[in-house]
């Protein structure tokens, strides 16, 4: 489903290059669900924004389903985005301005779906991951736990194939991390291929497959 | 989609009140001062009482005599002679109307002296013109064939000579300059800024003091010729020069020897706009890039200031613009976005200016300043005022979305 080959990603600036990563080769498969953990700074959230076509590598190839992306435009990566892909980030990113109802239909926005159907969908989303009372509230009056939640919903209202997740229980307490991690194994029971960054050894412990990296480069 | 954007404006807007007070401010009063211009300028060219038929009429206000060398020139307005032989006898014109422009006079109730303008019509003045009469009817034909001393009074003329009382003054004398008028009819005025058309007394052509038969090419006369339609003008005004150029040159005119002669029929704008530069060649230009530049300027330094703040309000909102680029918004459908936030709140402040000018224009009509000014949001200017809001928004829309568009979705998610 993702192919990386010979992934390598350089930061530079005016007088520095850091190797963020090195010679990454990974092969993802549909239905998987992966996590990638390693100590801070050693890549994972480049590698994750790679493999979710929000940034280019250096060198190397990703392959989506077989297309190498590295050719694509800045309106093709969008409706691959757009179609394939759902992001969950550590801190939720949710439009503060927007109801959650209106936070949800985000990606539908780009579909070009109709104002009433994109709704039905952006329910029926939050009531998977059990939010529908609180359709209509703002993010401020939300807990981090109902956050994350909503930005779930946002992931999946668009029934991608891929859920990219960047420490999605981070800034949660343990009992809030394991309910979303419940939700997040429900998706993938479902189909949805999941890559997940954490840094917490039992949530990588329910997933199919372990990642590991270090310093940029992958040691497992 | 469009909903989702206005929703996030309006709620950015909110977000920072006194940023929103400053935007807001620069914008309306940007666009007051846009449209009272406006207004103005419709009112000084527009088709507006009494000269409803302006955009299918042709005004002819000036000759000018050159020598060969165009080194020196006699310009001023034409004899009732000359335009009667040139401009009346027009096959494809409507209509043809000679008039003087004003001339001073004065008038006594009691010892109470009165300054007034005055203007010599003939009876096409009230075809081509559409006065109001609030009493009585325009002098005719018959009344001029009879050198009857008749006289068209304003409302305005009427309140000062007669008093403010409400019955009829047809047939009540009026003396001017010590010479006794019957009055024939009492008519709205026009604004001193339409010079063919004010004045307080209109006598017909016959009357004293005229000089209606004055010999020779110059005088105190003009002309309107009014085409059938608009589309006829240029058939008139070819007309009107095939008669121009039957005149032979070169000639002399009191003492000044002329070979060449130009007599212009235009339409108002460009007539008034040739008599203000002198006829020049190029004036258009010059007079139409002196207004665009005060039109950038009025518009380009508030743009320039709603650019910066735009760019900080945007840069603001990069957390934003990663999550939907993240989610599948491609760079134009996300500039598309800021620039509609950014006309929507143009708009806003346009909403604001068009009241403001509403105010400002009421002052301005009731204040005296310009007699029987009527100054108005009509169509044009409201349409005008709605695309200057627009030039405006997407002006100090655009860079701030360019900007934006430049930034990379991984920096953006992080900030």
């Amino acid at each position: 489903m993702i192919n990386l080959t010979n992934i390598e990603k350089v930061y530079r600036t005016s007088s520095i290059e850091t190797l963020a990563l090195n010679n990454i080769n990974l092969n993802i498969r549909k239905g998987e669900f992966v996590s990638i953990m390693g100590p801070s700074g050693c890549g994972k959230s480049t590698l994750l924004n790679i493999m979710g076509l929000l940034d280019e590598p250096s060198k190397g190839t990703v392959e989506l389903d077989g297309q190498r992306v590295s050719t694509y435009r800045d309106k093709e990566l969008a409706r691959l985005r757009n179609e394939k892909i759902g992001f969950i980030f550590q801190s939720f990113h949710l439009i503060n301005d927007l109801s959650v109802v209106d936070n949800v239909e985000i990606p539908l926005l780009y579909r070009s779906a109709n104002g009433k159907p994109r709704q039905t969908y952006a329910k029926e989303a939050l009531e998977k991951v059990g939010l529908s009372n609180r359709i209509k509230h703002f993010p401020k009056q939300l807990s981090g736990g109902q956050k994350q939640r909503v930005a779930i919903a946002r992931a999946i209202v668009g029934k991608p194939e891929i859920i990219l997740a960047d420490e999605p229980t981070g800034n949660l307490d343990s009992a809030m991390g394991n309910e979303i991690m419940n939700i997040l194994q429900t998706l993938n029971n479902e189909g949805a291929t999941i890559i997940m960054v954490t840094h917490d050894e039992n949530m990588a412990k329910r997933t199919h497959r372990l990642i590991r990296l270090f310093d940029g480069t992958q040691v497992q | 989609m469009l909903t989702n954007y206005i929703k996030i404006a309006w709620k950015v807007l909110l977000r920072h009140p006194f940023y929103t007070f400053i935007t807001l401010f620069g914008i309306s009063l940007t666009l007051t001062v846009l449209m009272v211009l406006t207004s103005f300028l419709d009112h000084l060219f527009g088709s507006h009482y009494p000269e409803t038929k302006r955009d299918r009429s042709l005004y002819v206000m000036q000759m000018m005599q050159m020598d060969s060398g165009r080194t020196s020139r006699n310009s001023g307005p034409m004899s009732f002679r000359f335009l009667t032989e040139y401009a009346k006898s027009l096959k494809t014109a409507e209509r043809v109307t000679i008039c003087t422009f004003v001339n001073s006079s004065n008038a006594y109730v009691g010892s109470q002296k009165i300054k007034l303008n005055t203007k010599f019509t003939d009876a096409d003045f009230w075809e081509v013109t559409d006065f109001e009469f609030l009493e009585g009817k325009p002098y005719n034909e018959q009344n001029i064939a009879n050198s009857d001393q008749v006289v068209v009074i304003t409302d305005d003329f009427k309140k000062h000579y007669f008093g403010n009382g409400t019955e009829s003054v047809i047939g009540k004398d009026v003396e001017i300059e010590n010479i006794h008028y019957r009055v024939i009819g009492v008519v709205k005025g026009s604004p001193v800024t339409r010079p063919f058309t004010y004045s307080d007394v209109f006598y017909p052509y016959t009357a004293p003091k005229s000089n209606y038969q004055r010999a020779g090419m110059r005088g105190g006369y003009v002309a309107i010729l009014l085409a059938k339609k608009q589309s006829d003008l240029k058939t008139v005004q070819d007309e009107f020069q095939s008669h121009i150029a039957r005149i032979p040159l070169p000639g002399v005119q009191e003492g000044f020897k002329y070979a060449i002669l130009e007599v212009k029929s235009e339409p108002y704008l460009e007539n008034f706009i040739g008599t203000l530069m002198d006829g020049n060649k190029g004036i258009k230009t010059v007079f139409f890039g002196i207004i665009a530049f005060i039109m950038l300027m009025l518009m380009g330094l508030p743009a320039i200031n709603l650019v910066n703040v735009n760019v900080s309000r945007i840069m603001e909102r990069a957390s934003e613009i990663g999550i939907r680029k993240a989610f599948g918004a491609p760079v134009r459908t996300l500039m598309w976005q800021f620039i509609i936030e950014n006309i929507f709140i143009t708009f806003l402040g346009g909403g604001i200016a068009l009241v403001l000018t509403l105010i400002i224009i009421q002052l301005i009509n009731n204040s005296g300043m310009i007699a029987y000014a009527d100054l108005t949001i009509n169509v044009n200017v409201f349409l005008i005022s709605l695309l200057v809001c627009l030039v405006f928004g997407l002006l100090s829309g655009v860079l701030p979305a360019l900007r934006m568009s430049k930034l990379k979705i991984a920096e953006a998610l992080k900030s």
